[in-house]
């Protein structure tokens, strides 16, 4: 395979992994004031994730990081092209992470409040907008061959880009309700899996609905029908999102959790097939699309981060997984009452 | 207003809040890890104590790094993307390496250490920490190597219309990077000290917690002497490599307009750019400039006035800016040597005590001075004598980049503010209380 070919599925996978990562922190953060009926139950959920949210984060930095480095072009035009809408995620990003951080620190009401209000925007936010934004990179942007944006923000808002951002909310919510099964017990438990199960019925016709809307809006097929092997990843996808409810029912919530993560990683490579070679189509003029051919970095560049990435992400993924092994039990009363707990 | 007028103050203005927070993520990691080896060691409660509250100050300084580092990452390909798209190869690389070598290994630890208390060991919760300095002391040496790219560009060829890596050993091993690393570090650790020092000041003048704050202070002050006279060391060396590849940044720095041997260092000016003079000059001594930029008294200082005015930095900022930093950095040698003769009379001095106190703030303004002389010295180049800043922008509109800037001045500002009070809070709570 070509440089430039493992270098574009190596980007869908930085961009899956932050998905399927800080997704859950998207999730729960999103359910949090609604789902959180005391302190008691906001602080298991902000514990929930509270040692594993800071490393999460980090995919999006080597996400574009990555995106830089490999494909400067592509970021170049990208974040100029979406600059509004990325500006709203980097705020909503610095307002949940000092919420989490800060909320605890200060035992009244009023402090309390105006963090959870910040943690629910800074979560939500994020999560929508970024399934507003691949959204419209699966339906194309109009930019111009000299990198130069021709349309408005509110234009990302049609109605494709919100059933992107719509079908990323429920995701994620599924996928934090699994987590919070996991690491929550009695009540706040039931409430978390009756999340998951609900959320997961309008989650699977939305899943549809894009499905059917991608044949009608975008050009992702044409991959899929040139190859039609392809559709099995999407039917690994579908057999993934059915398990979620399959084990969410049978009461093994670490199943479901990883279920739910395939899923979301398979949602994501269901669009980065379907875009392959591109990685930032132009809706103005197919021969403007930035692809992995017309928009990488130089041979040598490939090569040197080739084997950065190689060597250092499953170092990076062998730590990652010691810290969630060490945190997977369920909050305890105990863990709470510790001084640094949020 | 343009947009890259816009651009180049909200990047400023994002670079700058955010350089608060990493020199005591940088510097504060070594000296925590440091004491809580100690506790490790010993089990002396002590310095479990100490761990705890510069622990507790630590995260709170940690997370409004973390957050305001985010938004830079991605402010290169926002607001600067002909730049990206120019240099992207090699700039891109070195944040991406940062990233996956550096950056991951921090953020992952740091969940760690705030929750594994009861899940580790003494020994390897400290081990945790070793590893947090190690990991943020090694993000600081990519970025710096990125800026050195910036400042001196080395390792690229021009090909297919952009800046091409052609030696990566070359890239890593840019002298002005490693100059900005030994620099940078030990201004960090100087930071750290005086933080340190500062806050126990405040407790020892009122006579409480004397059991934390006292080993605190003398860490503080040896952290302090050795950084404090690395800093003027190192930035003695910066000084003269700056002085062979960046004549106009030091025609700058110190407003020399006329090119001469035996340079005069002038003690005091107002420069004047319209004119290409100074205004008021007040005590100069022959040489000194010759030698400081090159180590002898009789080299010849290029003057601005042989530098063609469209590649001249703004005189003014970047004059002000090292006056200021070098006039701080010997008063720091002067503290910290005048500290270590009264290191066991502490609290004999509460006059030495208070002006320490005082001084917490001095290495802050100090450190932003240094950036100041650094970046804007380097204009109006993005990359030194490849690309002006003006060609790097976005093609974006000024009222995208009003909406953002004003965006990060709110937020930040509510966010130094609330920072601030946590801190203070924290300070004035001191150390729980000893269980024996």
């Amino acid at each position: 395979m070509e440089l430039q070919t493992i270098w574009f599925f190596l980007w869908g996978l930085l961009w899956a992994v932050f998905f399927m990562t800080s997704g859950f922190d998207f999730g729960i953060g999103t359910i949090y004031p609604f789902a959180g009926k005391t302190d008691t139950d906001r602080r298991t959920m902000l514990n929930a994730i509270g040692p594993l949210w800071d490393g999460n984060e980090v995919w999006l930095i080597t996400a574009g990081g990555v995106t830089f480095a490999a494909f400067p072009l592509v970021y170049a035009t990208m974040f100029s092209a979406l600059y509004t809408p990325l500006m709203l995620i980097l705020f909503a990003l610095i307002f949940r992470g000092v919420a989490i951080h800060f909320r605890s620190k200060i035992d009244t009401p009023a402090w309390k409040k105006v963090w959870d209000f910040l943690i629910f925007i800074g979560s939500f936010f994020p999560a929508l907008l970024f399934g507003v934004a691949f959204a419209n990179i699966f339906q194309g942007i109009p930019f111009d061959d000299q990198g130069i944006y021709h349309g408005n923000t509110l234009r990302l808002l049609n109605p494709y880009g919100l059933l992107g951002g719509l079908l990323f909310v429920l995701l994620f919510i599924v996928h934090g309700a699994n987590w919070m099964a996991i690491r929550s017990t009695g009540g706040l438990q039931a409430r978390m899996v009756l999340i998951s199960q609900r959320t997961w019925l309008i989650l699977v016709p939305v899943a549809v609905i894009f499905l059917i809307a991608s044949y009608f809006a975008t050009d992702l097929y044409a991959n899929y029908f040139a190859y039609p092997v392809l559709f099995f990843v999407t039917l690994v996808n579908v057999a993934a999102l059915l398990s979620i409810r399959y084990f969410v029912n049978k009461k093994t919530y670490f199943k479901a959790w990883f279920a739910s993560a395939v899923t979301i990683v398979l949602c994501t490579f269901f669009g980065i097939i379907g875009l392959f070679p591109a990685l930032f189509p132009s809706s103005m003029n197919p021969d403007w699309h930035l692809t992995a051919f017309n928009a990488s970095s130089s041979p040598l560049t490939l090569k040197i981060m080739l084997a950065v990435v190689l060597v250092f992400i499953p170092i990076v993924i062998c730590y990652q997984i010691w810290a969630y092994h060490m945190f997977k039990n369920p909050v305890t009363q105990e863990d709470l009452d510790m001084e640094e707990a949020y | 207003m343009d947009p890259v007028f816009l651009s180049r103050l909200q990047f400023a203005a994002a670079t700058m809040f955010h350089f608060l927070f990493v020199p005591l993520t940088l510097g504060l990691s070594i000296l925590i890890a440091y004491m809580e080896t100690k506790y490790a060691r010993t089990g002396n409660e002590t310095y479990l104590r100490m761990t705890k509250f510069w622990g507790k100050l630590f995260l709170i300084n940690f997370a409004l790094g973390v957050v305001t580092g985010i938004t830079l990452e991605f402010q290169f390909g926002t607001n600067w993307s002909r730049y990206s798209a120019y240099v992207g190869d090699i700039f891109g690389s070195l944040l991406a390496i940062e990233a996956s070598v550096a950056f991951f290994l921090e953020s992952t630890f740091i969940g760690i250490w705030i929750f594994g208390w009861n899940k580790l060991s003494a020994k390897a919760h400290a081990g945790v920490m070793w590893l947090i300095a190690l990991a943020g002391n090694m993000s600081a040496w990519w970025i710096l190597l990125a800026n050195g790219f910036m400042q001196n560009p080395v390792g690229y060829v021009i090909r297919n219309g952009r800046a091409e890596l052609d030696s990566f050993f070359a890239l890593i091993t840019n002298k002005h990077g490693i100059l900005e690393i030994i620099h940078v570090i030990p201004s960090a650790l100087l930071l750290s000290a005086f933080f340190i020092m500062g806050v126990a000041a405040w407790h020892l003048l009122k006579k409480q917690h004397l059991d934390v704050f006292e080993p605190s202070f003398r860490i503080g002050l040896v952290v302090g002497l050795v950084s404090a006279v690395l800093v003027a060391v190192t930035g003695d060396m910066h000084g003269v490599n700056v002085s062979k590849t960046q004549p106009a940044k030091l025609a700058a720095m110190e407003s020399h307009w006329e090119t001469q041997t035996r340079a005069p260092l002038v003690l005091f000016a107002i420069p004047d750019e319209e004119n290409e003079r100074n205004s008021i000059e007040i005590g100069a001594i022959p040489g000194i400039l010759s030698f400081l930029g090159f180590h002898d008294f009789n080299a010849e200082v290029t003057g601005l006035r042989d530098i063609p005015k469209d590649e001249r930095p703004p005189v003014l900022p970047t004059f002000i800016g090292f006056r200021t930093m070098v006039g701080l950095g010997t008063l720091f040698i002067l503290l910290t040597v005048y500290g270590w003769f009264k290191r066991n009379k502490l609290l004999e001095n509460p006059t030495y005590l208070k002006i320490m106190m005082f001084s917490l703030p001095l290495p802050y303004i100090a450190i932003e001075m240094g950036w100041i002389v650094s970046e804007v010295g380097r204009q109006p180049w993005i990359v030194y004598g490849l690309m002006k800043t003006a060609e790097a922008a976005s093609p974006v509109s000024t009222t995208q980049v009003f909406t953002s800037l004003m965006g990060f001045i709110l937020v930040y500002g509510l966010l130094g503010a609330v920072g601030f009070y946590l801190m203070a809070k924290t300070v004035k709570e001191g150390p729980e209380a000893a269980t024996r």
